[in-house]
C-alpha cells in the first residue's frame, strides 16, 4: 500500500496547490486587482512618470537633446518677468472665458429650440453635431479660408453688401484675431453643449411643467423654476469639461493664427510649443505648460470628484 | 411645450433660430466643398461672386491623389485610430469591469484616478512626452502615436463603459456563478456579450477622438510616410506663405468624409456615449 501511496502524493500536492490558486484568483479583491494591474501600469507609465517628468524638466535648463542642469525656480522667475507670459495669461483667460459663456448662452438655446416637436429631428440633430465630430484641424482650414485676409467671403458680402469699404482683418489684427478664434471654438464646441443639455432636458418630467402652468406660472417662470434648477448638474458637468479643454486649447490657435499677431492669441498651449519646440528649450517651455496647472487642477479634482460621487 | 401655437409663432419659435443654427454649422463644409471645386483663376478672383462655383473641375482632388501621399496620411490614420481604439476599449474594458461590480481596496482612488486622467490635457505632457518617445527610439514610428493615443482614450473608455455596465442586471451573472462558473468565465461568456451597444459608443467615440488628435502626431511624425491627415495637410499643403488652397479643401473634406460616414452610422451610438457623462 504504502509503495503505492508513494507516487500519488506528488500529483496529490500539486491537485491541492492548482485549486488553491484558482481559488486564490476567485476571491472578489484579487480578481479585481489582477484586472485592473496591466491598464493600470500603462497609464502610470505614460500618465503619471511624464507628468512627474515634466515637473522635473520645468526646474532644468535644458537646451534640445543636451543634458540639463537643475536651476530649481528659474524658469518659472524667467516667466514671472516675461511679458509675453502675461499677455499669453491674459490671452487664455479671455478666450475660455468668452467662449465658454458664448457656448453656454448659445447651447441651451439651441436645446430649447431643439426641444420642440418637429419633423427630422434626428436628422437635424446628427448634422447639427457635424462641427464637433469632424477633425478640427480639418474644419479650422475651412475657417482659414473663410478668413483669409484677400478673399474672406464675409468681407466680400460686407462689401458687395454695402456695409462696410472694407472688411476686417480677421486675423492680422490682435483684437479680431482673438474675436475669430472665439467664433470658431464656439462654433464647435456649441453642438457639444446643445445635444448634452437637450439630453438633460429630455429628462425632466412634463407633469412639472404642467403643475406649474396650473399653478398659474408663464413661460419665464416655468423656464426659471422648473427647468433651470433641473438642468444644473447637466450645465455643471458640461461647463467644467468645457472650461478645462478650452482652457488647454492647441490646435485652433496653432492653425488659424500660431499665436499670432504679435502674440495677441497665444495661449498656454501654443506658447509651450513654441518655447519647447520651435525654441527647443524644454525646460522652460515645461514651466509654463505647468502654470496651467494651478487654475486647471481645481477644475479637475472638483469634477472628478463630482463624477466619482454621481 | 403642448400648446397649439399658429404658424408665426412656430416659425419664430422653431424655424427662425433652427435655420440660424444650421446654417452656422453647415456653411464651413459648404465652403470647403465649393472651395475644392474650384479652378484657380476662379478661385482667386476678388471680383467674382464666391457663394457659388461656375466650372466646377476635379483638378485639386486629382493633384491632392497623385502629387502628395495624402493616400498614405489617410491609410496611417486608419490604421493608427483603430488600434489605438483597441487597446483602448480592452484596457477600458479591465478598468470598468471591477469598478462597475466588485469591492476592492483602494477602488474608490482608483476611480478617482481615472477620471482625473481622463481630465489631464495634452499641453500639460507633451513636452516631456516628447523626450520620452525621442529616448525611446520612437520618433517618426507610428508605435508612437498608437501608444499615446491610448493614454487619452482609456480613461474615456473606461469612465464611458463603467457607466454601461453599472446599467446592466446582475441576474445572469449571478446564476453563472451558482452554476459554477468562474469570474472569467462569467465576464467573458455571460456579461461582455451583452454590453455591445456600450462597446460600440465608447468605440465610435474613441475612434473619432483619435481621428481629431493633432498635437502628438505634429510633434512625433515628421516623415511624410507616417504623418496623418491633419498633420500630413498643414506641414505639406502648406509651404511658408503659399497656401494650396484647393488641395487643402479637397483634403479637410476627404478626411472628414470616413469620420462622417462612421458617424452617420451609429449617431444614437454616439450621442449615447457624448451624453453619457452627464446625464444618468
Amino acid at each position: 500500500m504504502s509503495a503505492h501511496s508513494e507516487p500519488i502524493a506528488l500529483p496529490a500536492t500539486r491537485r491541492r496547490l492548482l485549486p488553491a490558486l484558482r481559488e486564490w484568483t476567485e476571491r472578489e479583491e484579487v480578481f479585481s486587482l489582477l484586472m485592473i494591474l496591466p491598464p493600470m501600469a500603462f497609464l502610470i507609465a505614460l500618465v503619471g512618470y511624464p507628468f512627474v517628468y515634466g515637473i522635473w524638466l520645468s526646474l532644468e535648463n535644458r537646451p534640445v537633446a543636451q543634458p540639463g542642469t537643475f536651476i530649481g525656480l528659474g524658469n518659472f522667475i524667467t516667466d514671472f518677468h516675461d511679458p509675453t507670459f502675461w499677455q499669453v495669461v491674459q490671452n487664455t483667460f479671455v478666450y475660455t472665458g468668452v467662449a465658454t459663456v458664448l457656448k453656454m448662452v448659445g447651447g441651451l438655446g439651441l436645446a430649447l429650440v431643439m426641444n420642440q416637436a418637429f419633423r427630422m429631428k434626428n436628422l437635424v440633430r446628427a448634422v447639427l453635431l457635424l462641427p464637433f465630430i469632424v477633425p478640427t484641424v480639418l474644419s479650422t482650414i475651412a475657417w482659414m479660408w473663410i478668413l483669409d485676409p484677400s478673399f474672406s467671403v464675409i468681407n466680400w458680402l460686407l462689401v458687395h453688401g454695402g456695409i462696410a469699404d472694407r472688411g476686417p482683418s480677421w486675423l492680422g489684427n490682435g483684437s479680431w484675431a482673438m474675436f475669430s478664434l472665439i467664433v470658431v471654438n464656439t462654433w464647435r464646441g456649441l453642438p457639444f453643449y446643445a445635444i448634452t443639455l437637450l439630453a438633460g432636458l429630455q429628462t425632466i418630467p412634463l407633469e412639472l411643467y404642467e403643475a406649474a402652468t396650473i399653478d398659474g406660472a408663464g413661460a419665464l417662470d416655468r423656464f426659471r423654476y422648473v427647468t433651470l434648477p433641473l438642468l444644473k448638474p447637466v450645465v455643471f458637468i458640461v461647463t467644467m469639461f468645457s472650461l478645462i479643454f478650452t482652457f488647454s486649447d492647441f490646435q485652433l490657435v496653432y492653425v488659424l493664427t500660431r499665436g499670432g499677431p504679435a502674440n495677441a492669441t497665444h495661449l498656454f498651449a501654443t506658447y509651450a510649443f513654441d518655447i519647447a519646440m520651435s525654441g527647443g528649450q524644454f525646460g522652460l517651455g515645461a514651466s509654463v505648460a505647468l502654470a496651467m496647472l494651478p487654475p486647471l487642477a481645481l477644475l479637475i479634482i472638483a469634477l472628478a470628484l463630482y463624477l466619482r460621487k454621481a | 411645450m403642448v400648446e397649439d401655437d399658429g404658424w408665426p409663432v412656430r416659425a419664430l419659435r422653431l424655424w427662425l433660430p433652427l435655420g440660424f443654427f444650421l446654417i452656422f454649422a453647415l456653411f464651413p463644409f459648404y465652403w470647403m466643398a465649393i472651395t475644392s471645386l474650384k479652378p484657380n483663376q476662379e478661385l482667386y478672383d476678388p471680383q467674382l461672386m464666391p457663394l457659388i462655383v461656375r466650372h466646377p473641375t476635379l483638378k485639386h482632388y486629382v493633384d491632392l491623389l497623385g502629387e502628395t501621399d495624402f493616400l498614405v496620411w489617410t491609410w496611417n490614420t486608419m490604421l493608427v485610430a483603430t488600434v489605438s481604439t483597441a487597446i483602448s476599449l480592452v484596457f477600458g474594458t479591465m478598468l470598468a469591469y471591477p469598478l462597475a461590480r466588485m469591492n476592492f481596496p483602494g477602488s474608490a482612488l482608483v476611480s478617482f484616478a481615472v477620471a482625473a486622467t481622463y481630465l489631464v490635457p495634452q499641453p500639460l505632457l507633451f513636452i516631456p512626452m516628447a523626450e520620452i518617445i525621442e529616448r525611446m527610439g520612437l520618433g517618426n514610428t507610428l508605435t508612437s502615436v498608437m501608444l499615446t493615443y491610448p493614454t487619452l482614450l482609456i480613461p474615456f473608455c473606461a469612465w464611458l463603459l463603467m457607466g454601461y455596465f453599472k446599467s446592466v442586471p446582475r441576474e445572469l451573472e449571478d446564476a453563472a456563478r451558482i452554476d459554477g462558473a468562474s469570474r472569467l468565465q462569467t465576464m467573458f461568456l455571460v456579461f461582455l456579450p451583452l454590453c455591445k451597444p456600450g462597446f460600440i459608443s465608447a468605440g465610435i467615440f474613441a475612434f473619432t477622438l483619435a481621428q481629431n488628435e493633432f498635437l502628438y502626431a505634429l510633434i512625433f511624425l515628421t516623415d511624410t510616410s507616417v504623418r496623418t491627415v491633419p498633420v500630413g495637410a498643414i506641414a505639406e499643403l502648406i509651404r511658408g506663405d503659399v497656401f494650396y488652397w484647393g488641395q487643402l479643401m479637397a483634403a479637410a473634406l476627404l478626411g472628414s468624409i470616413p469620420v462622417a460616414i462612421i458617424y452617420s452610422f451609429f449617431v444614437e451610438h454616439y450621442v449615447a456615449g457624448l451624453t453619457a457623462g452627464a446625464v444618468k
